[in-house]
C-alpha cells in the first residue's frame, strides 16, 4: 500500500509540476502562535506526508521551530506560549485535545538543535524512555536497546561502553544517542529541530544519511538552516518567511522551479 | 605610523590601571586570609591540645576545678543537628523544586523567593526567640525538640535557595528532551533534574549542616544546656556552642581548656564539611 504510493509520487514528481498526491500524517489548518503578545506564527495551513521527510526552511526567526515545535505540544511548558487553530493528527486535533500530553509526545519523538544526553549511562539513556510505557525484562531491554542503537548508526562505536556516562561521547555521538533513545520508543513521527547545527561534516554527514533511512519506517519532520541540507535528503521542502508559510512543494520543484518570487531569491541567496 | 605600537599612551594608561587594581585585589585577599588564619591558628594551638585527650570525647562537662570532657556536648550537638536536618532539608528541597519547577506564573513564587532571601539573612537570635515563644514557653521547658525545630528554621531557607539555584541551573534543553519522550513532569523531576543538579543540592544541604553546628543564639532560647548526659530529647539539651560560650565566659582555666577545644572541634567539623561538599561539587562538573 505504502509502496504504490511512495511510486505513485516518484511517477508524479517526473510528470508534473503540481503537488503530487501523498497520505498526509499530519495537517495543519490555519495555525497562530503567540509568544505573550507577539505572534510567531500567521494562519499557517499545510499537510506532511506520511513516511517522508518534510524540511522547513527560512531565514533565523521565520517560525520554522515554533511550527515544529507546536506538533507535540511543547510549548505548553511554557505559560506564556499558546497556539491557535488545528494541527490534526490520525483527524483528532493536537492542540485541543484532552488526551494526555504525555502519550501525545511517545507519538511523536522529538531531537533538538543541542544533543541533551540525561545524566546516565549511554544504556539508561535508551531505556529511560522505553521504561516509561513498557515493562521489558532485562534480556528484551537489551535487545531494545541494542535495535535503537543500531538504527542510529551508532551500535559499532558504544558497543563495549554502554555502561559509560552518555557525556563521554563526542558531539556527533551524543547526537545519534539522542536519535536513538527517540526512536527507542518507536513514534510515529519523528521531529528534527536543527539536528547538525552543532556538528561537524562528518557527523552531519552520518545523520543525514540516517535521516534518509529513518523516513522509510517514520514521518520526519526537520527544522534546518541549511538550504543544502534540505536538498539533499528532504522529500518535501516548506519556506516560511516572517510566520507565514511561502511555498510548500517537492522539494525538487521549491530548489529547481520555485513558483514565488520569495522562494527563488531565498533560494538562490540573494536575501537571508 | 600606526596606533598599535609599546609606548601608545592609551595602552599605557591601561597597564598602569591594571598594575593598580591588581595590587589593590592582591591587598584585600591578603588581608582577608591574614584573618581567616590567624583565626584558625588560634584555634588550632589552643585547642588542638584538648582535643589529643581521649577523655574529651568520653567524660562529661565538669564542674568547675575537676576533670571531664565534652561528651554530652557533643552527642547533643549531633543529635539535634541530625534530627534539625533531616526536618529542614526535606521541606526545603520539595519548596525549592516548587519554586524552580513549578512555580512559573503568578505571584507565588517571587513572594516566596523574597521572604525566604529574607529569613535567610535573619538573625538566628530571631528563630530561637520565636520557638521560644511558640514551644518552649507552651510546654513550659527547655528541650532538645525545641533545639532541633529552631536549627531546622534555619536549615530551610539554605536548603530552598540552593536547591531552587541549583535547579535552575539545568538547562530547560534537557527538561524539553525528557518530556518529548512523553515523560510527566514530576518524573522529569525526580529522574532528570534531580539527577543533573544532584551534587548542588547535597552541597547546599552540607552547608546548612555547617552552618548550623555552630550556632550558639537559637539554642539558648530552646536547648538550653545540661550538665549531664541526657538523650531526652524533651528535656534541656547539652550542645557544643552553649557549652562553649558558658566554659569561655568563665573564670576557671580547665573549663577554658574546654571551651578551646570544643571550638576547635566544631570547626574541624565545619572543615571536613566544606571540603567534602566541594570536591562533591567539583566532580560533578566533568561527570
Amino acid at each position: 500500500m505504502i509502496d504504490v504510493q511512495l511510486s505513485a509520487v516518484l511517477k508524479s514528481r517526473e510528470d508534473t509540476e503540481d503537488p503530487a498526491p501523498f497520505k498526509p500524517k499530519l495537517r495543519v489548518r490555519a495555525l497562530d502562535f503567540y509568544y505573550g503578545n507577539f505572534q510567531a506564527l500567521k494562519s499557517v495551513s499545510l499537510d506532511i506526508p506520511e513516511h517522508k521527510v518534510t524540511a522547513f526552511i527560512g531565514p533565523s526567526g521565520c517560525g520554522k521551530s515554533t511550527l515544529l515545535r507546536t506538533f507535540n505540544r511543547m510549548y505548553s511548558l511554557y505559560p506564556d506560549q499558546r497556539a491557535e487553530g488545528e494541527v490534526l493528527l490520525d483527524g483528532e486535533n493536537l492542540i485541543t485535545s484532552e488526551e494526555d500530553v504525555s502519550l501525545l509526545r511517545a507519538r511523536i519523538g522529538m531531537v533538538f538543535q543541542k544533543p541533551t544526553p540525561f545524566p546516565m549511562s549511554i544504556y539508561d539513556n535508551i531505556a529511560f524512555g522505553v521504561r516509561l510505557f513498557e515493562r521489558l525484562g532485562r534480556g528484551r531491554m537489551d535487545e531494545r536497546v541494542e535495535w535503537a542503537l543500531k538504527r542510529a548508526a551508532l551500535w559499532n562505536e558504544v558497543r563495549d561502553k554502554l555502561g559509560q556516562s552518555g557525556y563521554s561521547l563526542s558531539g556527533g555521538q551524543q547526537q545519534r544517542l539522542c536519535i536513538a533513545r527517540a526512536i527507542a520508543i518507536r513514534p510515529e513521527i519523528l521531529l528534527l529541530d536543527e539536528p547538525c547545527s552543532a556538528l561537524d561534516p562528518i557527523s552531519t554527514a552520518h545523520i543525514e544519511e540516517l535521516i534518509y533511512e529513518l523516513a522509510d519506517e517514520y514521518t520526519v519532520v526537520m527544522v534546518t538552516h541549511n538550504m543544502q541540507q534540505a536538498a539533499r535528503v528532504s522529500d518535501w521542502t516548506a519556506y516560511m518567511y516572517l510566520g507565514e508559510l511561502v511555498e510548500f512543494d517537492v522539494t525538487d520543484n521549491i530548489f529547481l522551479k520555485p513558483k514565488k518570487k520569495e522562494t527563488e531569491d531565498y533560494i538562490t541567496g540573494r536575501f537571508g | 605610523m600606526s596606533a598599535i605600537h609599546s609606548r601608545n599612551p592609551v595602552y599605557l594608561a591601561r597597564k598602569r590601571r591594571n598594575v593598580v587594581m591588581l595590587s589593590a585585589g592582591g591587598c584585600a585577599l591578603a588581608f582577608g586570609l591574614f584573618w581567616l588564619a590567624w583565626i584558625l591558628l588560634t584555634v588550632v594551638l589552643e585547642g588542638g591540645g584538648a582535643l589529643l585527650r581521649l577523655s574529651v570525647f568520653l567524660e562529661m562537662t565538669p564542674p568547675p576545678g575537676s576533670d571531664g570532657g565534652l561528651a554530652n556536648a557533643m552527642v547533643g550537638s549531633l543529635v539535634m543537628i541530625v534530627i534539625g536536618t533531616s526536618i529542614g532539608a526535606p521541606i526545603g528541597i520539595l519548596a525549592g523544586t516548587y519554586l524552580a519547577e513549578y512555580g512559573q506564573r503568578g505571584w507565588l513564587t517571587p513572594a516566596t523567593r523574597f521572604l525566604n532571601d529574607v529569613l535567610l539573612s535573619a538573625p538566628s537570635i530571631v528563630i530561637g526567640l520565636f520557638v521560644y515563644t511558640i514551644y518552649v514557653k507552651q510546654v513550659g521547658h527547655f528541650s532538645g525538640w525545641a533545639g532541633a525545630v529552631a536549627l531546622a528554621l534555619i536549615v530551610i531557607p539554605v536548603v530552598v535557595r540552593t536547591t531552587d539555584d541549583m535547579l535552575r541551573l539545568v538547562p530547560n534543553s534537557m527538561r524539553e528532551a525528557a518530556v518529548a519522550l512523553g515523560c510527566p513532569a514530576w518524573k522529569m523531576i525526580v529522574t532528570i533534574t534531580y539527577r543533573a543538579a544532584r551534587a548542588g543540592i547535597v552541597t547546599g544541604i552540607l552547608l546548612s549542616v555547617a552552618r548550623i553546628s555552630g550556632e550558639t543564639a537559637p539554642l539558648l532560647f530552646t536547648a538550653l544546656n545540661n550538665q549531664f548526659w541526657s538523650t531526652n530529647m524533651n528535656a534541656p539539651m547539652a550542645n557544643l556552642p552553649m557549652v562553649i560560650f558558658q566554659f569561655a565566659m568563665s573564670p576557671y582555666e580547665d573549663w577554658h581548656r574546654l571551651a578551646w577545644g570544643g571550638a576547635a572541634l566544631i570547626t574541624f567539623a565545619v572543615l571536613v564539611l566544606n571540603i567534602l561538599a566541594r570536591s562533591l561539587f567539583a566532580r560533578s562538573q566533568y561527570s
